[in-house]
């Protein structure tokens, strides 16, 4: 495809896709009936839905006026089953199998909207028609989130109808590699995957450092527990990372991509091997991209479950065919990465930025956010909350308005004690702080990290001892085994906190723990280990008191802890 | 090269721009404790005891892999440093055995050392858990004892990268992550060519070699066995080590001497089996030029090196010499030519080899090995467990006379001694091939170009009108590079290679002393090629006992009895073993 055909493709595409914004359909089609398959709802019972609403459809003899289409995850996984009817994006939430039964002949037939399926809002009781009504959306801006849950993520015509592809031609036809990077450099964008490091300035490093063939990576190996941010992206919109990584390659120069996703993501995998596949097809991908005289391809490599493989060497030893343990840095992976030439590893979410950051510029990124953190970030909210789920907000937005506006608060009435923010890496929050704005400065001043988006709302029934101790048992178990200080001190952080929970502390134990959690935070060889201390950290900081409990009066404050071991027999 | 200004403690210091923090430190006497490092080896900051404080930095980066940069700031023993690394010290031995008194590297551990140095006197983290990996006995030649590892990967790095095996590695992950074969396999069972170069840098007792000393000071101990010793051309170099001499000191009287105070009937030298080596193996290079063989031929006295090939090169088997290493062709004629000349049953003859090499231990084991029809080489001790038998019986070298072999098994040439030393063996085969082939005197004994540290090394030389042209290599990865050449058919206008598996030659065997160098490897070639010039002889062919052997009992050189007695056949074993059952 050239970029006139693609222009053509587009314009009917879009026709095709008119119904979904309320407009007068041109194709014969009354409804698009959209059904949430993201591997939440999956997991609710989406399929069945689906299959019913599809059966009852054709029974009815309705294939020419309705059309049923899975997408990618819309967000509000608490929900699932969704099923949104367009052209009035009536959204049904918790839908069975039997309920779409009766969605078909209800509202496709007689046009009745099922009143039944509709969401109450919390606030004023009132039953809500469409999903952007529902507060759980009110606050979010969604620019990664585009598309995801709005499209059929298997159709590229449907991507292209929203301005997908748009950004690339603009690159390949009229923009210098050094513009490109100057435009990523401008918008502020910081990397997503948690570390934060300027999309651009990481780009620029790459473009000149010397060394051929370059590569461009995609870090889609997220594993914080609680976390799917990349895998929605992955599953719900795969075009917009790989256009992403496309127009990197361009900017600096590589020709070849490698989307690294991990084994437990087989729907992600499937979508964005799919995606690739008609990528490639109508030459978007591949040789001569859009007869613009730029080569670039991806290919996907399988991660086979090693929590360490998302930092980023390791990720790199990986795809090499090595074990994936990180190694020191620097060099860093622009100078030496795959192959040990010079690479631009971004994680999934960066990559789903680009094309909006070139398709409306720079400066548009530029104005969402705070200072020094730009843009927005897609957070998975989970935990004591009410409404769990998919969120994305412009960054500088408050925890508060994450964790009340967006997520209705903390479950059962109970009080919020503190936000887990960056999974295994960050630290809780405590409730205090809950107005501090999200951003990278904010939370790390707060002895925690932005980290990938991971968000885990703590309630006051949650043992802080408990919650490190849970934190703790992951790292040291996900500890790659490199370096000393991860390998046998994460292990010896875990065993203290087991000591503690069981009511066996030893005298001095939270000091020790203490001390051994600055020496790791110090000395381990990667992010991961350095990191890994964090939980204990901030929860040290702010909840001593809570450890000390467990240790010198050996009781938990909320029962979390089993502290069924006596000292007494303990000591035998 | 560019250089780059820093501070390390104060002390303004410029060095080459690629040079790590570590090695600045070293040139300014500035000594930062290390469990992993190894320089151009193993580079990869996984102990951390080399952490130091970097001014700007957020964390203690190590400072074994962290490059120098200008105008940085360094301190290496800052209060939170010198705590940190203690820590981490305690960590380590939180998860060690401590069984260092009946270790057999005790007094001589890296880890005892900085445990000393660095005045860890508790271990909080003690009575915690610790991993219980078992003990690794399968192979002939390398024990491992996993249990005592300390993860510092110099193991991992000089298999795959001086030797090109790769035979272990990390396997599992985080605190069970443990340094064993793919799979966890035994070793006996993997493609350990049991070179032994793993445990000259394991920094404690987690790899060491079979230790047979108890069966010597028995066989010593009963009157009814008549036991003899040869002792390896690379092991008179090296056996001073230990003693306090500085490495290439020759200490062949001594180490005769001192062989006789522990009790061997017959102390003889396998320096004249290599004389004899030479004799079969240039015959039968002659033989394979002038009737159309496989050529090139490849030496195959280092049986680390046969092994390899045996798993990796199968196809390439028959380029290898079918000649018996010096060990083994000893072996069998102890039993058979000795036997009958001293008149002494072979049933009650032990032979016993002192080696620079932990293969050699292998090597005695194979079944091909018996063609004596007992098995030829009894036992096979590594030069420092001689060490340990003499240590044990009180015998201190540096006081004893020099005193000679015993013939006729005891005689030899310079010629012999060079095998030692990479390129000695393709030497000493150009001495005698030359003059075989063409009848004259070879003008120039010394032949420079197969001598020294480079890793692949070539020579022509003109035998008569003759080129032939011959390479050497040393270390496994630079045999696997002249492999894959061969492989390819790059090699076919070459007529004669010597491998050796290890690293400078067998001076720098997995037999020798615990911690060598490349220093150590440099001197040690000097000492061998001191010996060479210092014999009178220095041609193999001309070794009048040789000469003897051939007229006396075998008859010509790749005649009948030699073929029973002084050649071998190899076995094809997988590149990629796997659990079976």
């Amino acid at each position: 495809m050239n970029t006139e055909e693609l222009t053509k493709l587009r314009h009917t595409a879009r026709e095709a896709l008119r119904l979904r914004e309320g407009q007068l359909p041109t194709d014969g089609f009354e409804f698009h009936v959209l059904v949430c398959g993201g591997t939440g709802c999956v997991s609710s019972g989406c399929k069945s839905v689906r299959n019913a609403l599809v059966d009852e459809v054709t029974k009815r003899g309705l294939e020419q006026k309705v059309r049923v289409i899975e997408t990618g995850c819309l967000g509000p996984c608490n929900l699932g089953p969704i099923v949104t009817v367009y052209p009035d994006g009536v959204f049904y939430h918790k839908v069975t199998a039997d309920d779409a039964v009766f969605i078909v002949r209800e509202h496709l037939e007689q046009g009745r909207v099922v009143q039944g399926l509709l969401y109450r809002s919390p606030e004023t009781g009132q039953l809500l028609r469409t999903w952007p009504e529902i507060p759980f959306f009110r606050k979010q801006r969604r620019i990664v989130l585009r598309n995801c849950g709005l499209i059929d993520p298997l159709s590229i015509g449907e991507y292209i109808a929203r301005d997908g592809y748009a950004a690339l031609p603009r690159v390949l036809g009229g923009m210098t590699p050094e513009a490109v990077i100057e435009e990523v450099r401008k918008s502020g964008l910081r990397g997503r995957g948690g570390a934060g490091f300027p999309t651009g300035v990481k780009w620029d490093a790459a473009r000149r450092a010397p060394g051929n063939p370059k590569y461009v990576v995609c870090n889609g190996d997220e594993g914080d527990p609680g976390a799917f941010m990349d895998r929605s992206v992955l599953e719900g919109d795969p075009h917009s990372v790989l256009e992403g990584m496309a127009i990197c390659g361009y900017a600096v120069d590589a020709a070849k991509g490698y989307a690294y996703i991990r084994a437990e993501y087989p729907l992600a995998i499937e979508n964005f091997q799919a995606a690739i596949d008609q990528a490639r097809a109508g030459g978007l991908l591949g040789r001569n991209i859009l007869d613009l005289g730029f080569d670039f391809d991806v290919e996907i490599r399988v991660g086979a479950g090693a929590f360490v493989c998302g930092e980023e060497t390791a990720l790199l030893n990986s795809i090499a065919g090595k074990r994936g343990e990180p190694r020191p840095r620097p060099p860093f992976p622009a100078q030496c990465g795959l192959f040990d030439k010079p690479t631009v590893i971004n994680n999934v979410e960066t990559w789903a930025n680009i094309p909006p950051i070139i398709t409306n510029g720079g400066d548009w990124y530029a104005a969402i956010g705070t200072e020094k953190s730009k843009g927005t970030k897609v957070f998975a909210l989970a935990g004591k909350v009410i409404n769990t789920g998919l969120v994305e907000v412009p960054l500088g937005t408050t925890l508060r308005e994450v964790v009340c506006d967006i997520g209705g608060g903390v479950k059962d009435g109970k009080k919020l004690k503190a936000v887990q923010t960056g999974g295994p890496s960050g630290g809780a929050i405590p409730a205090e702080q809950i107005d501090t704005p999200i951003d990278y400065e904010a939370l790390a001043a707060l002895g925690s990290i932005m980290g990938s988006g991971g968000m885990i709302v703590v309630d006051e029934d949650t043992c802080m001892v408990d919650l490190a101790r849970f934190f703790l048992e992951f790292v040291q178990d996900e500890s790659c085994g490199k370096c000393t200080p991860c390998r046998i001190g994460t292990r010896r952080m875990y065993e203290i906190l087991t000591r503690l929970s069981q009511g066996r502390a030893q005298k001095g134990d939270v000091d020790l723990l203490i001390e051994l959690a600055h020496v790791i935070k110090n000395s381990a060889l990667c992010g991961l280990g350095q990191t890994g201390p964090n939980p204990v950290l901030s929860t040290t900081a702010n909840y001593r008191h809570e450890y000390d409990l467990h240790a010198l009066e050996k009781k938990c404050p909320t029962g979390a802890c089993p502290m069924r071991i006596k000292p007494a027999q303990a000591r035998k | 090269m560019a250089t780059v200004k820093l501070t390390i403690d104060n002390n303004p210091v410029e060095v080459e721009q690629e040079t790590t923090v570590l090695e600045a430190a070293r040139s300014l006497g500035i000594s930062i404790p290390t469990l992993c490092h190894l320089r151009e080896l193993n580079q990869v900051g996984a102990c951390r005891m080399c952490i130091v404080e970097v001014e700007g930095a957020r964390s203690y980066p190590a400072s074994c892999t962290l490059p120098v940069s200008e105008g940085m700031v360094v301190r290496t023993a800052t209060p939170g440093v010198r705590a940190a690394r203690k820590m981490i010290l305690e960590l380590i031995l939180s998860d060690h055995p401590n069984e260092c008194l009946i270790c057999i590297r005790n007094g001589h551990c890296e880890l005892q050392a900085a445990a000393d140095t660095l005045g860890v006197r508790e271990v909080r983290f003690q009575r915690m858990s610790r991993r219980l990996h078992p003990k690794d006995d399968s192979g002939s030649a390398v024990i491992r004892e996993p249990q005592k590892c300390i993860y510092c990967r110099r193991c991992v790095s000089v298999c795959a990268g001086v030797q090109g095996v790769e035979a272990v590695g990390p396997q599992l992950r985080g605190f069970s992550t443990v340094i064993a074969p793919p799979y966890n396999l035994p070793l006996a069972e993997s493609v350990c060519v049991n070179c032994g170069q793993c445990l000259l840098v394991c920094p404690v007792g987690a790899i060491y070699e079979r230790d047979e000393t108890a069966s010597v000071w028995a066989a010593l101990a009963d009157p009814a066995k008549h036991v003899v010793v040869q002792t390896a051309p690379a092991t008179r170099v090296t056996l001073g080590e230990a003693f306090g001499m500085p490495p290439g000191t020759p200490v062949t009287g001594k180490m005769v001497a001192a062989l006789r105070r522990l009790g061997f009937d017959r102390v003889f030298d396998t320096d004249f089996t290599a004389d004899l080596t030479i004799v079969e193996e240039s015959n039968e290079l002659l033989n394979r030029m002038k009737n159309g063989g496989v050529l090139p031929q490849i030496t195959s006295c280092s049986p680390g090196w046969v092994k390899f090939i045996e798993h990796f090169y199968q196809d390439l088997l028959p380029h290898l010499s079918t000649s018996k290493s010096p060990q083994q062709m000893f072996g069998a004629l102890a039993k058979t030519y000795y036997a009958e000349e001293a008149g002494v049953d072979p049933a009650d003859i032990v032979v016993v080899s002192v080696m620079p090499c932990t293969a050699k231990k292998f090597e005695a084991g194979r079944p091909e090995m018996q063609s004596s029809g007992h098995r030829d080489v009894d036992v096979v001790l590594t030069t420092r467990e001689l060490v340990r038998m003499l240590k044990e019986a009180g015998i201190d070298l540096t006081r004893l006379p020099d005193e000679e072999y015993d013939a006729p098994l005891g005689i030899s040439t310079g010629a012999g001694a060079i095998f030692g030393a990479t390129g000695g063996v393709m030497e000493a085969a150009l001495r005698t091939a030359y003059e075989v082939a063409t009848g004259k005197p070879l003008p120039k004994v010394d032949i420079k170009e197969v001598r020294g540290l480079e890793g692949i090394k070539q020579a022509v030389i003109d035998f008569e009108g003759t080129p032939v042209k011959v390479l050497v290599a040393h270390g496994l990865r630079h045999a696997r590079t002249l492999m894959e050449k061969l492989k390819a058919g790059e090699l076919s206008e070459y007529h004669f290679i010597e491998v050796m598996c290890c690293p400078g030659g067998c001076i720098g065997g997995g037999g020798q002393p615990i911690g060598t160098d490349s220093e150590d490897r440099r001197r040690r070639i000097e000492g061998i090629y001191r010996v060479d010039k210092n014999m009178k002889l220095r041609k193999s062919h001309e070794n009048p006992a040789v000469i003897r052997l051939y007229a006396d009992f075998l008859g010509r050189p790749l005649g009948e009895k030699s073929h029973r007695l002084l050649h071998t056949h190899y076995v094809r074993r997988s590149a990629h073993p796997v659990l079976t059952e």
